[in-house]
């Protein structure tokens, strides 16, 4: 395993995983939260005690949460308000045929 | 139609399972990391849904009109049936996980073999319980090698845990009259042809742990037939309290 994932920062915190589960075949995986572990096979199995007791999964990732590049709130105006104003990216200028039903 | 035999075999295996979940779920809001806890929690709660199939088919083929309640909370110490291991305290988290090491090594050998029985009824307890104990012996087989090769001290609470907890694993392969005539018709699994298959299990782990049994252990036994250690009382004294206080409560 990489530095990622080991112990660091407060020593005596395990690190922390992020949990995906997907709930039936065919769906994708879903964050559904996180949890702290020593490593990711403990992870995994804290990720089924912690999060599928009700019979939420069919499958687990885990991901090391140090390893996840996250955007900086700050940034919000100059990487999503552009897009606001492009309602010609929406399929919603498309007359259908009253035969589709679901689109 | 009362059977004495398979009712005592099915109390026995229902009395494991009720007593370890007890003692597990004393671990619940003290665990050493939120995770671990309710895993503990998940644990005891598998162990307690064998116990009250185990309990029901025991009262049932008994044929005296107990359920499972009443087999959980009406009977006194000398009456329980389980294993001396199970009833041993929790100690610290080491002892608690090489304690459900030596029993669920046993379990996942005993279940997938029962699952097999002629009695149907002990066959669907054992089918759901041997996925239940594949799940749980890994786990604590983890623990058990995490903290036996892991730092000084959790190696010297894991083999602390050990050398009290070894002579009472002997017991698991006991058997007397109700398994041999059980066994002989199909019914049960001699627990003497576990002892192989639970020795193939543990001494991987034990060495990968870096654990040692202590030598010249003894085998300490007599749960089957009711002749407890002195911890057994103070374990039922809290688990039937609210049942011996209030009789038939219900909420």
């Amino acid at each position: 395993m990489s530095e990622h994932g080991e112990r660091s920062g407060n020593e005596r915190d395990w690190p922390l995983f992020e949990v995906f589960i997907r709930a039936r075949t065919g769906l994708h995986h879903r964050h559904c939260g996180s949890l702290h572990a020593a490593d990711p096979e403990m992870a995994l199995a804290r990720a089924r005690d912690v999060y599928t007791r009700r019979g939420e999964g069919t499958s687990i990732w885990v991901v090391p949460s140090d390893r996840i590049h996250a955007s900086d709130p700050a940034d919000k105006d100059m990487l999503f308000e552009p897009a606001m104003s492009k309602i010609y990216r929406h399929p919603s200028f498309y007359d259908l045929p009253d035969d589709v039903e679901n689109m | 139609m009362a059977d004495a035999l398979t009712a005592a075999y099915a109390l026995r295996l229902g009395d494991d399972a009720l007593i370890l979940s007890h003692r597990l779920s004393e671990w619940v809001g003290h665990g050493p990391e939120l995770e671990e806890d309710i895993a503990l929690a998940n644990t005891s709660l598998d162990l307690l849904g064998q116990a009250r199939l185990l309990l029901a088919c025991a009262g049932e083929r008994e044929g005296k009109g107990r359920d499972e309640d009443a087999l959980a909370y009406g009977r006194d110490v000398l009456d329980f049936s389980n294993l001396l291991l199970v009833e041993q305290p929790n100690g610290d988290f080491a002892q608690t996980m090489v304690r459900q090491f030596l029993f669920d090594a046993y379990a996942v050998e005993l279940w997938p073999r029962l699952s097999a029985s002629r009695d149907e009824a002990l066959a669907g307890v054992a089918g759901k319980a041997a996925k239940e104990a594949a799940y749980h012996v890994e786990q604590s087989a983890a623990w058990v090698v995490r903290m036996g090769d892991g730092t000084e001290e959790s190696h010297a609470r894991a083999q602390s845990g050990l050398n009290l907890l070894w002579p009472y694993a002997g017991e698991i392969f006991e058997a007397d009259e109700v398994e041999a005539a059980l066994a002989e018709k199909g019914i049960a699994v001699a627990p003497s042809a576990l002892r192989e298959h639970w020795q193939a299990r543990v001494e991987p782990v034990l060495e990968e742990a870096g654990l040692a049994p202590p030598e010249g252990a003894g085998v300490r036994k007599g749960g089957r037939q009711g002749r407890h250690s002195e911890h057994l009382g103070h374990l039922l004294a809290e688990f039937q309290f609210m049942q011996r206080a209030y009789p038939g409560a219900e909420w």
